[in-house]
């Protein structure tokens, strides 16, 4: 199937701290992505604090233009003023955060919360028609009419991520990005929200570009993973590939130190030295050559092209089956 | 004899609205070098009901328990100034965020002396000797020049290993860690598990984890003891708790973790767990299991046989399916 968005060597950098007496600094909070989102597929971000995930999922969303490279949407460009120019395009993707008890308005209730992107972007639709779009929403995000005039505190984690996913939906877009979801929900209430997910996806053909650092919820929900170590992909390829033989030390490493839920689990750990350097000074070369376990001379020099067709991975010395 | 005892423990907190009971009834036993957890939801009182036995809740809360003992001390109707002489000594506990349990006006230094000065009767050349020979042992690299690091200057994951060195300093009996790696990364909270139960079988110290994790649960300690809305509903070795759940909550939840799922749909619990306003008559988990039926509703369970897991439960399962039912009936 096409893509309905592609990002070519996507960057995103910041400039910080600089005064009178100092130079500023540049952070390479994203830097150069490429990947591709389908219809109905699911593309998973795993890694770890500082890796760029959530600076991708706000020049995914249009929040801030890309400071480099190209981001197409249904194969309209954006800008490098992003779309603040263009509603339709922005209207889109949209996207729904981790904390659903900071991220939904708490004077407003939760008919509001939802009439509200359409208010702003469909002003041509009436009251009526915005109100019973809403209860439909409503209805089709597992929660009841009489929920409509109530507030966000009257509701449990789940539900209030329930609506941020329903507000999100209002204006139809085709790609939802989703900012660690589920990991602020318990465990019994994660399932229900995920399913509601699964169901969602089916239903709308929805591209999601799943964000996360638990790699056994995305190992169950992706279909694409891509695996960032300090604002690049490392590696990138379909679930199972990646899971079964990830190529990527780094990725190894990562899949390593994720505890599985059950005691009689072979522990073959992988231990990495070291700290997570700092996005502000990112090692020359390849960024993980400081913790890895093959790094030569050749990786402090250059970042590794990248290899391989539909599994892709940046590393001059991969990990061989 | 065991080194914690606890027997029928309450905590109630004072509201506004009414008296709201986050602990009841638990009982807790750990001996010397035991290696537990205790896993819940949030709700579930696990943290509060360790903050009972540290004596760190605030002056709303009510403690009641038909016994309370560490080391042979009844902690109940112990006055502050006794119990300090315990905690920070002989039961240290360490938290979830790092960076808010450290002070932040003080090195970290300072802060690990602090404890080593109210309990020891170590000079102040013997305190720096000590304390440069923790932060070797939780793994801080140039350790004398770390200690001189306030901790805004740290990662998360240097803090924390602080947070432990400043725990371990008198060489507790009972580390309680809650929540000790919620907010690292993996690759970090693999280092700081690793850190953990390697000092606890180095220096046999108990060690009761907190967590709600339950792939940490797994790799990580030996016994597990569940909570559900401030009960107790299970405790098993932790193979077979994994193997074989006793209560239907325990087996609803590992049946809830995507890596055991078989289907893309993934089973649910219905329902949330009961707050101050909405708890249950009988069995607290009856709204949300599958299995319960009139009895579970209108009757308080007990708990079953040890063989059972301890389950608070009418039917508890064996291999999933309830048993007792056709008694009852």
């Amino acid at each position: 199937m096409s893509a309905i968005l592609t990002a070519e060597n996507l960057k995103r950098h910041y400039e910080v701290g600089g005064g009178a007496f100092r130079s500023a600094a540049t952070v390479r909070a994203l830097d150069g992505a490429s990947f591709a989102l389908e219809p109905g597929k699911t593309l998973a971000v795993v890694g770890e604090s500082g890796c760029g995930k959530s600076t991708l999922a706000r020049v995914v969303t249009m929040i801030e233009p890309p400071s480099g490279g190209s981001l197409a949407i249904e194969g309209r460009e954006v800008g490098p003023d992003g779309a603040a120019k263009d509603r339709d395009l922005r209207a889109m993707v949209q996207i729904v955060f981790q904390d659903p008890y900071g991220s939904l308005n708490p004077r407003q209730t939760i008919g509001q919360t939802l009439m509200e992107p359409l208010m702003l972007n469909r002003p041509e639709i009436k009251a009526e028609e915005r109100e019973s779009r809403a209860r439909e929403m409503l209805r089709m995000v597992g929660l009841r009419d009489e929920h409509f005039d109530r507030y966000p505190h009257m509701f449990s984690g789940g539900q209030r991520q329930r609506v941020a996913v329903g507000r999100a939906l209002m204006l139809e877009p085709k790609i939802l990005v989703l900012d660690e979801p589920v990991s602020a929900l318990d465990l019994s209430i994660q399932s229900q929200v995920l399913n509601l997910l699964i169901d969602l996806q089916e239903k709308f053909q929805l591209a999601y570009l799943f964000i996360s650092h638990d790699l056994s919820v995305v190992r169950h929900l992706a279909d694409e993973v891509m695996v960032m170590y300090l604002g690049r992909p490392v590696e990138t390829g379909p679930k199972d590939e990646i899971f079964a033989h990830p190529r990527h030390p780094y990725t190894r490493a990562l899949l390593s130190a994720t505890p599985v839920a059950d005691p009689r689990h072979e522990k073959t750990r992988i231990k990495l030295e070291g700290e997570l350097p700092s996005p502000m000074a990112v090692p020359e070369g390849c960024p993980f050559n400081p913790r890895c376990w093959r790094a030569t001379d050749e990786c402090r020099r250059e970042f590794p092209p990248y290899e391989g067709e539909r599994h892709r991975y940046a590393c001059y010395h991969p990990i061989e089956e | 004899m065991p080194l914690l005892e606890i027997r029928n423990l309450t905590v109630e907190f004072s509201t506004t609205s009414g008296a709201f009971r986050a602990v009841d009834g638990v009982d807790i036993t750990v001996e010397p070098g035991d290696l537990m957890a205790i896993v819940g939801e949030s709700g579930s009182g696990k943290s509060v009901s360790m903050l009972a036995v540290m004596g760190l809740l605030p002056w709303t809360a009510t403690i009641t328990a038909d016994l309370m003992a560490f080391n042979g001390h009844d902690l109940r109707g112990m006055t502050a100034k006794q119990r300090r002489r315990i905690i920070g000594r002989d039961m240290s506990m360490i938290f979830q965020e790092p960076m808010s349990s450290l002070n932040p006006c003080f090195t970290v230094g300072f802060q690990i002396r602090e404890s080593l000065k109210k309990h020891t009767d170590l000079d102040r050349k013997g305190r720096q000797e000590r304390a440069v020979e923790l932060m070797k042992l939780v793994g801080i690299p140039a350790p004398e020049k770390r200690l001189g690091a306030f901790p805004h200057q740290l990662s998360g994951g240097m803090s924390q290993r602080a947070m432990i060195a400043m725990a371990l300093a008198c060489e507790p009996k009972l580390l309680i860690a809650d929540e000790p790696t919620t907010a690292l990364d993996v690759t970090i909270q693999a280092q700081i598990l690793e850190l953990l139960t390697g000092l606890q079988e180095r220096t046999g110290m108990a060690l009761i984890l907190i967590t709600h994790d339950m792939g940490v649960v797994a790799e990580t300690v030996k016994r597990v003891q569940v909570q559900y809305a401030g009960q107790k509903v299970e405790e098993q070795e932790v193979g077979a708790l994994f193997d074989d759940p006793h209560h239907p909550y325990t087996a609803a939840l590992l049946a809830a973790l995507p890596e055991r799922a078989t289907e893309r749909r993934l089973p649910t619990i219905p329902g949330v767990v009961p707050g101050q306003f909405d708890r249950p008559t009988g069995c607290l988990f009856s709204p949300r299991c599958r299995f319960a039926d009139a009895h579970c509703k209108a009757v308080e369970p007990v708990q079953a046989s040890p063989e059972m897991g301890l389950a608070l439960c009418h039917y508890p399962l064996s291999h999933g399916e309830p048993t007792k039912k056709e008694q009852a009936s």
